[in-house]
This record gives structure tokens, sequence and C-alpha cells, in this order.
């Protein structure tokens, strides 16, 4: 009766003993019931584990089973719609085994070993295959998943399978060599290797009109979405999950609730990709650590969703990263520092706070991918921040801000005025600004990045103005002022508001965007010039610009035309007096 | 799992809720512990660090007079779990399910485990049904779903209690079906529990209720505990008697103080105000403990209230609450003191469940953009009240002075209700009749086909304005 045993267990945190050979981050089986765990700290043949299931019932001296492996993920057909937990169980299979409540210790695969697909191999008998190498594909819900030679084999494909394979069986055998699967395992701490890192300058739109105008967000970047509770986080995330243009998005759930994991599941399945004509939840792998689940699970779930999302980027696909909420991911980092007892940097989280989110915002990017056929993929993070007290000073927001490449930053004030997405156009920016403009001004209108200097321009003076007329009240500012204030209020209450839930306004086209923009800033060109003729402010009828413009905006796509007329046309009756 | 009873004699430190043992058994993480003294009372505890050489007993009773030489301390072998069952409708119990009506201790139909593990989330049903409180700031502008966990943030001497009552009074069995209430008394007076409860008992709703009742004077750990027991038990009526149960949980600021107590004497690294650094962990372990289970007829509905100290949102207790909960109901001093009751902001307050529960089939169709509508123009009105001490009415522009006025009309006509029950409809009405006032270019929310049913009431009351307005 040697082998380890658990010598201490606190919180997710356990000591085992006798475990002299093991490495760090070895994946291990602790107690009774098999929970699983991972090795954070060796001292002699002492092992530090992080257990990422409920401890409570772990008794000292139950034994600790090593498995010689890292903590890993199984990559292949059959994720796509998939649910699973920050350690990679689906939780339909969880279900099936413990019932409604999910229970330590139960274990099933990610991907369900029995399922067929239909496998058409791309290589033929005596051809030479080298990692990232395309051996063939299957479709998977819409999507062409090329199956990959992994990293490390290479060989002479010997025989390949066709037709209907099982995903435990084998669909090629190298001469001399391994067998090779659909899947594929990684471990989730090691980024995947490309063949060449790329810039990112193409934007990926997000049929968001705030984003793609004023904030846009390329390819392969990466942007943090700090905001304090209730200023629409979630909202903005799930938006994003459904309209932005990505192939796969990997929806990371980090310490979310419950009843939200329910309703993504709900309404993902329902929507349909207006693209692709299948719901939206085909696309998708939902990765889901509710704020009661384990909390070392919630640390890994996001490095999950990242491995998840390489090996989309991998066969060639934009790959979309939503983690929410990064701050649930810096607190169990936290919760398990402070366990271990090491020495607390600010407000208590780990020295390695930065360093560590700096790290996993690098595996966002877009790249050349390994083997042949050659192609590029990428990965797109957007990471929602939930600062306490919605103070952007705090280690986490600033951990985020440093390496984001767009800030898009949430504004309580601006959401109990119901301004959604609340987004702070004074504190957000994007670095990919420059580059959209040129693609947005060779695709939609050449006009692009004059109109979104005009916008930011005129909120920035909008801002000014209303402070000055908090103090001597708005009768009193000048008329050119009164139409600036006229002009600002149709941007931020009618371009830039958009609301998540009107079906005909959830995702606006680039080009609906422009128009809606260009006509706020028209407005303000007419009424200026409506002035300069002779005329005030108080006679300028801009109820009706307002009720043309919002009509545009809300009109479905088949009415949208006559709208936008209509609103051409309160536009041309403001420069004259009647 | 069970491991049998080992006792010891003697424990090797003892320092306020904790007591330290030497040289334990298999101690299991979580496992239930009585300590005895000769000549005291039997204390309770629970295994919060288990090891070889230490393991540490949080101890639920107060430790005045225990000694560690003397004490015999025994390991139970079982995990924290708590009597549940329907017997325990119209029960007072502890914090920690001890009978204290008098009564002998409930037998009830099993024992659920205190710490109880998380619903699995593709097994939950998105809530959706609609609950009819009664209190207009609520059913029209943050409307509660079955299902949901939404506080009340109070502040120190605001009617949080009150509220409280008075949804739980009108939120029971909007269609008959079985319901049930589980109140938690966490940590408040004698005052405030009487309060509540002698409300409950005029409405008859005691005997389909129980209580978990932990005052001020109780034992601090206690308090850690009875939000778990009030929990495990409403989850048993839920999910095995198909009840819908609303559990009220008071109060949350007394809870979080607790577990920073114990924190403190664990001599663990303290987080933001000295709360730990796991406080959202922990918190979320209750709040998470809401939902609807598919194929489940009942459902589980929090309604957790704290204070906030110093009425400050941004202190960590209601910050990490909103981060967790569904929404927040949010009462305001300054409301309080103009005589609006229920006090109820509802700039800040806000219900994430509100869409799935109204619309077509549930409420109104119109209802989203009606509240859209009434906050939009509201919040331009409470803006406007702040220029007016500034630059003074005349200084306002004409549409900033109509939204100051709904901001009254708002507050005293929809707001307040002085303990009068709306239904649905009638809240409806009020916040359409507000609208009316408005012209057209203020309702940019609506669309002409949702103001077509107001036609007459519009005209009449732009007929009002213009008579009104001087030649």
């Amino acid at each position: 009766m040697t082998g380890p045993k658990l010598r201490r267990v606190v919180g997710a945190l356990a000591e085992a003993s006798g475990m002299r050979d093991a490495v760090l981050n070895e994946l291990v089986r602790v107690g009774d019931a098999g929970l699983l765990g991972e090795v954070l700290r060796l001292t002699g043949d002492v092992a530090t584990l992080q257990v990422f299931e409920e401890t409570s019932g772990l008794a000292l001296e139950e034994p600790v089973l090593r498995s010689k492996q890292p903590l890993s993920v199984q990559l292949g057909p059959g994720l796509l719609g998939a649910v699973i937990d920050g350690i990679g169980r689906p939780l339909q299979a969880l279900a099936a085994a413990g019932g409604d409540f999910i229970a330590p210790g139960v274990d099933a695969s990610t991907l369900d070993p029995t399922t067929r697909w239909d496998f058409s191999p791309v290589v033929t008998v005596g051809q030479q295959v080298r990692a990232g190498d395309v051996l063939g594909t299957v479709l998977e819900k819409g999507l062409v998943h090329r199956i990959l030679v992994p990293l490390g084999k290479e060989g002479t494909i010997e025989r390949v399978a066709s037709g209907a394979v099982r995903t435990d069986e084998p669909v090629a055998w190298l001469l001399d060599g391994p067998t090779l699967h659909l899947w594929q395992r990684w471990p989730v701490r090691r980024t995947r290797p490309a063949r060449a890192r790329l810039a990112s300058t193409e934007p990926l739109l997000t049929g968001q009109r705030i984003f793609d105008v004023l904030f846009p967000i390329a390819e392969g970047g990466t942007v943090a979405v700090p905001g304090g509770f209730g200023t629409g986080k979630t909202v903005i995330e799930q938006s994003l999950a459904k309209y932005a243009q990505a192939d796969v998005v990997v929806y990371v759930g980090c310490g979310e609730r419950g009843n939200e994991m329910a309703e993504v599941l709900h309404e993902f399945g329902a929507l349909v990709d207006p693209r692709s004509g299948r719901p939206v939840l085909e696309r998708t792998v939902l990765v889901v650590n509710t704020s009661n689940m384990p909390v070392a699970a919630r640390e890994s779930s996001v490095y999950l969703g990242l491995t998840i999302a390489e090996y989309f980027r991998d066969q060639g696909y934009r790959a979309a990263v939503m983690a929410d909420s990064l701050s649930r991911w810096a607190e169990a980092l936290r919760e398990i520092g402070s366990r271990l007892q090491e020495m607390p940097g600010e407000e208590g989280y780990p020295t390695y706070l930065a360093s560590r989110a700096a790290r996993l915002h690098e595996r966002a990017g877009r790249v050349q991918c390994l083997g042949a056929p050659e192609r590029t993929g990428s990965v797109t993070l957007f990471s929602a921040v939930s600062p306490p007290g919605g103070d952007f000073s705090e280690p986490v927001t600033q951990a985020c801000l440093r390496v984001g490449g767009a800030v898009w930053a949430l504004d309580p004030a601006l959401a109990h005025q119901r301004q959604f997405p609340a987004v702070d156009w004074n504190a957000s920016y994007s670095l990919y600004a420059e580059g959209a403009e040129a693609w947005f001004a060779e695709r939609v209108d050449r006009r692009w990045g004059e109109t979104r200097s005009r916008l930011l321009e005129l909120l920035q003076r909008d801002g000014e103005l209303r402070e000055i007329a908090a103090v001597v009240g708005p009768e009193a500012l000048e008329d050119h002022d009164r139409l600036l204030l006229a002009a600002a209020a149709l941007v931020r209450e009618l371009v830039l508001g958009q609301s998540a839930f009107d079906p005909n306004d959830a995702y606006s086209s680039p080009q609906k965007s422009f128009r809606l923009a260009r006509a706020a800033i028209d407005f303000h060109d007419a009424g200026r010039a409506a002035l300069k003729g002779g005329s005030s402010f108080a006679e300028l009828d801009v109820g009706r610009v307002r009720q043309a413009l919002a009509a545009a905006r809300d009109a479905a796509a088949a009415d949208a035309e006559a709208a936008f007329l209509k609103l051409d046309e309160a536009l041309r009756a403001l420069g004259r007096t009647p | 799992m069970t491991t049998l009873a080992r006792t010891y004699l003697g424990a090797r430190a003892a320092a306020g809720p904790l007591v330290y043992l030497a040289g334990t058994q298999r101690a299991r993480l979580g496992e239930w512990v009585t300590l005895r003294t000769a000549g005291q009372p039997t204390l309770r505890g629970q295994v919060i660090d288990a090891g070889r050489d230490v393991t540490v007993v949080q101890v639920l009773e107060d430790t005045l007079g225990l000694g560690p030489a003397a004490v015999e301390v025994t390991l139970t072998g079982e995990l924290a779990s708590v009597v549940v069952g329907k017997e325990l409708l119209g029960r007072a119990l502890s914090g920690a399910g001890d009978p204290r009506d008098g009564l002998p201790p409930p037998i009830g139909e099993a024992l659920r485990p205190l710490w109880g593990a998380p619903i699995n989330p593709v097994r939950r049903v998105p809530p959706s049904d609609f609950i009819e409180t009664g209190v207009s700031a609520i059913d029209g502008m943050n409307t509660l779903v079955r299902g949901q966990k939404l506080p009340v943030f109070s502040g120190p001497g605001l009617p949080a209690l009150e509220l409280a009552a008075t949804i739980v009074e009108s939120a029971r069995a909007p269609r008959g079906e079985p319901f049930a209430v589980v109140f938690v008394a966490i940590g408040i007076t004698e005052r405030e529990t009487r309060t509540f409860l002698e409300r409950f008992e005029r409405s008859g709703a005691l005997e389909r209720s129980v209580l978990y009742v932990n005052q001020a004077q109780d034992p601090t750990i206690e308090r850690l505990l009875a939000p778990r027991a009030g929990l495990a038990c409403a989850e048993h009526l839920a999910f095995v008697h198909g009840l819908h149960v609303l559990v009220v949980m008071a109060d949350i600021t007394h809870y979080c103080d607790a577990l920073r107590e114990v924190g403190a004497a664990r001599e663990e690294v303290p987080g933001r105000r000295g709360y730990p650094g796991y406080m959202y962990t922990d918190l979320a372990s209750l709040f998470e403990r809401a939902g609807v289970v598919r194929g489940k007829p009942g459902s589980v509905t929090q309604l957790p209230v704290l204070t906030m100290p110093d009425d400050d949102i941004t202190h960590p207790i209601p910050d990490l609450t909103g981060y967790i909960t569904e929404g927040q109901v949010v009462l305001s001093r300054d409301l309080f003191r103009r005589g609006v009751s229920p006090p109820i902001d509802v700039l800040p307050s806000l219900s994430r469940l509100m869409n799935a529960g109204i619309g077509k089939d549930r409420t109104v169709p119109e209802h989203r953009k009606w509240a859209d509508q009434l906050y939009s123009v509201y919040a331009r009105g409470r803006e406007a009240r702040q220029m007016v001490a500034i630059v003074g009415e005349s200084g306002l522009s004409a549409a900033d002075r109509r939204a100051l006025e709904l901001a009254e009309g708002f507050e005293k006509g929809l707001v307040h209700q002085a303990g009068l029950r709306r239904t649905l409809a009638q809240t409806l009405e009020a916040g359409w009749r507000l609208l009316d006032e408005l012209p057209r270019e203020d309702l940019l929310k609506l669309s002409d086909a949702q103001l077509e049913p107001r036609k007459a009431q519009r005209e009449a009351a732009a007929r009002r304005r213009a008579e009104a307005k001087p030649p």
C-alpha cells in the first residue's frame, strides 16, 4: 500500500505525498472519487494539487493517481455545437450520467467515441505527410472540418480510410509508424504553433455600428471590454457571438451565471446565421464554468477555449473567442495563489497576473498555418473585464488594457439612460482603426474615414458643450451650438444606439451603418447652411429628421430603401424655410 | 463515502471560532464535528482544512468557555447536511436547522448536503415565467421572473424588508400553482424579523413557509449555514415536490461580515475592505442555487436583501452580488425622504431576465418599448432636475422641461403606491398616462403603431397643452 496519498485538503487545493517523480502541470486523479486535478508545486515528495472538481468529502490517505500527461483537450469533429466544462467534459454526457446536478468524479471524453463521420481523404497512399498537413475532410454542421496531421507525427501514408469512420477508429496509417485519428490531443496551456504570424489589418465585422464605425476590431486582434455590472457586457459578447463575421466562435462563460448559459444555449439554437442559413449554435463551441462550479476549472476554461480556437485557426478558419469574463479568471488565479500562500501583489492578485494575461492575449493573432495546403487562419479575442465598483484602475483591467489592441469601455451612466451598447466613446479606442478605414473606404464608401473623424469630433464637441449647457442652460446657447447638440444627439441615440433585441437592428451591415452615420453628418451640414442662410435653430424641423432617422434604422430590410428616401427628404427640407 | 466516527480527547489550540486538532485520522473536508466539554452545551463544527499535521474545525456556536485541553472532539464521518421535507412548512428553525418554535426536531424526508452541487447548465431551462409582484417599478420596469435571483440593494434604515414582504405576499401563485416561501434571517435584529413575520402572518402565508432564523444575537458562524440550510430545503421543495419556492435572504451584508470574520481568524490574505478574495465564489455558491430545471415542475427564485454600507453601491458586497445576480432593485434614500413608497430608484435598478418574461404571450407586446421610453425620458428628467438647481427652470429647453415634469409624475404616479397593489394593466396604464402628455418627437423609442391605441388620449392631452399655452 504505497503510492501517492492525500496528506492535506483545503478549499480547491490538496497535497499528496509519494509524488517524487511527478512533473509540474501533470494531470492527476484525486481521491476515491477520482477527481481531476493538476500538479501546481513540487517539494520533495509532496505535490500541491489544484482540484478541478468539488473537494468537499475528500479524506486524508485517499489515493492519488498520476496520468503522466498535462491537462489536454481532445480536438476533432464533434466540437461544433458542443457544451463542455472548464476541463473539457461534455455537459450533456455528465447530465446523462449524473442527473440535473453535477456530481464530482463523473468522467466523459470530450468527443463521443461512437459517432461516425463521413471522411473524404485528400492524401493518397505513398504520400509524405508532416505535422499540420490536411489528411482529409469531414462535413460537420455545414463546416468543412479539416483533419490535420498532429504535431510530432510525420511519415509516408501506408493506408487511408474513406467513408464512414468512427471517432475512436484510425483514419490513416503511416509506414512503420503510428496510426492517425480524426482527433488529436493538445495541452491547453501550450500555444499551438504556426508557420508564421501575420499582421492584423482587415476588420472583423461585428454588425454593431459603434464598433464597426468608431472602434473597429481587426481579424486576429484583441479587444478588452471593461464595464461594471449592468453595463451590458454580456449582451455585447452575445451579440458578437451571434453576428461577428467569424467561421467559428468559442464562447467561454468563465464564472458566468447558469441561467445566462441556459439562455445562450436556447437563443443560439434558435437564431439562424444569415450567411450559412444554419443555427448560430452550430458554429459555436461553448465552454461553461458557471460561478458556482469549481474555481480551478475556471482558470483552465480560458486556455481550453483558446486551444479550441487555435485548432480551427490551424484548419484555415477565422475563429473568435468570447471570454466572459477575464476578471473571474484572474480571481481564480488569486484564489489559488492565496491558498498556496504566495506573496500577493496589487489587491491580492498574484504578481504574475500581468504576464499571464499578456501571454493569454498573445494567443490571438492571424497566422500562416503549418502544413499543406497553404492557408491562413486567425483567432480574434474579445475579453470582457468586470472591474470591481466599475473602477478601471484596478489590476485586471489595467493588465488587459496594456495588451489589448482595442478597448471598448462601458459606462454605467449610459446604461442608466438605456443607451446601448453603453460604450463610452471618450474612453474607448482602437489601434486597428487606420487599417480598417482603408478597407471600408474601398468596399463601402470613400468618405468612410472622413465620416468617422467627423463623428468623433462631433461627440468631443458635444461633451464640452453639454458641460457648458449644464451651467447656463441649453436655451442660453447660440444657435449653431444648439444645432451641434441636436446633431450629436442623433449620433448618440440613433446611430450609436443599437438594440440587441430589435430584429431589424440587432445586426447592422457596414452599408447601413455608414448611411445612418452619414445622415447625422449631413444633418449637421444642412443645418449649418440653413443657419447661415438666415434661419434660426427653432425654425429647423429637427423632429422630422429624428423620426425619419429612427424609422430608417428600425425598418425591416424590405422597407429600408423607402425609409432612407424619406430621411433624404427630411434632410433636404431642413434647408428650406417654409 | 461514510467513515466511522472517531473521538479524540483534547485539541491543540482554539482561537475565536476555530479549533485546531492534531493527529486526526482520515479527516474529511467538510466533515461534521461535535465538541463536548463537561458542564457545557455540546458544540458543532465542520472540518474546513484537513491535514495530517493539523486539522482545522470551524465551530458553529459560540466558543465561550471552550478549553482545548479538556474538549472531547468527535469526527462524525458524515458531511454537513440538513433535514428537508414538506413537513418543514410552517416551522421556524435555527440557522443550523434546530427547532426554534418549541416543537420537536423535524424528521423530514431526506438529508440534503448543505453545500449543494451546481445545477448542470445544460439541464437548466431559461427562466421566462412572469411573476406579478404588484409593485409597478418592478412589474413594469424591472420584471421579475421565476427562477431569477433579484436582490434588493438597500441602505441602512430603508424599508427593504417591507418591500420583500410585499413581493412575497403578492407573488404567490399567479395561476394557483403550489408555492412555498423560505425565509432566511441572517443576523438581523428582533425588530426586523418581527416586521417581516407580522406582515407575513396577516397574509396567511406563514403555513406555506419555512423560516431559518439567525438573529443578531445568535452565533456568527451559523450565519454561513443559515442560507445554505434554507436553499437545500428550497431545492427539495422545488425539485422533489414541484413547488414554486421564493427564497428571501436578509441580510447578505451580515453573511459577508461573518465570512470576513472567519477569514481573519484563519489569517488569510484579505481582499478589498478586508473581505476574503474568494467572496465572489462563495456568494455565487448561494445565488446560483436558483433556477428552473428541465422536466421538473417547480422553481427556486431568490430575493436576497443586502444593506449597502453608507449607501455605497461600489462597496464589495453589492458590487460582487451585482456581478452574480440577474439584476438588482435599488432603494433610494432621496425618494424615501420625499415620501415615495416603495422608494425604488429605477435608473440603477435592472432585471436582466426581464426581456424573457415580457412581451407577446407573456405580458403585452409593447412592454419593452414602453419601459425603454419611460426610462429614457425619466433619465433626462432627472438630469434636468440637477440642472434646475444651477440654471433655474427657465434655462431649460422645452424638451427638458417636459422630461422634468414627467420625472415628477413618474415618481408620484407610478413608483409611489403607498401600499396599494397594482395589476400589470394598471401599471401600464399609469405609464401611458405620463407618456400621453409628451409630443411625438419625445417618444422615439415607440413606433406609430405602438402609439396608435393611445390616439384619443394623446389628442386630448395635446389640446390641453395648446389651451394652457399663453396666446
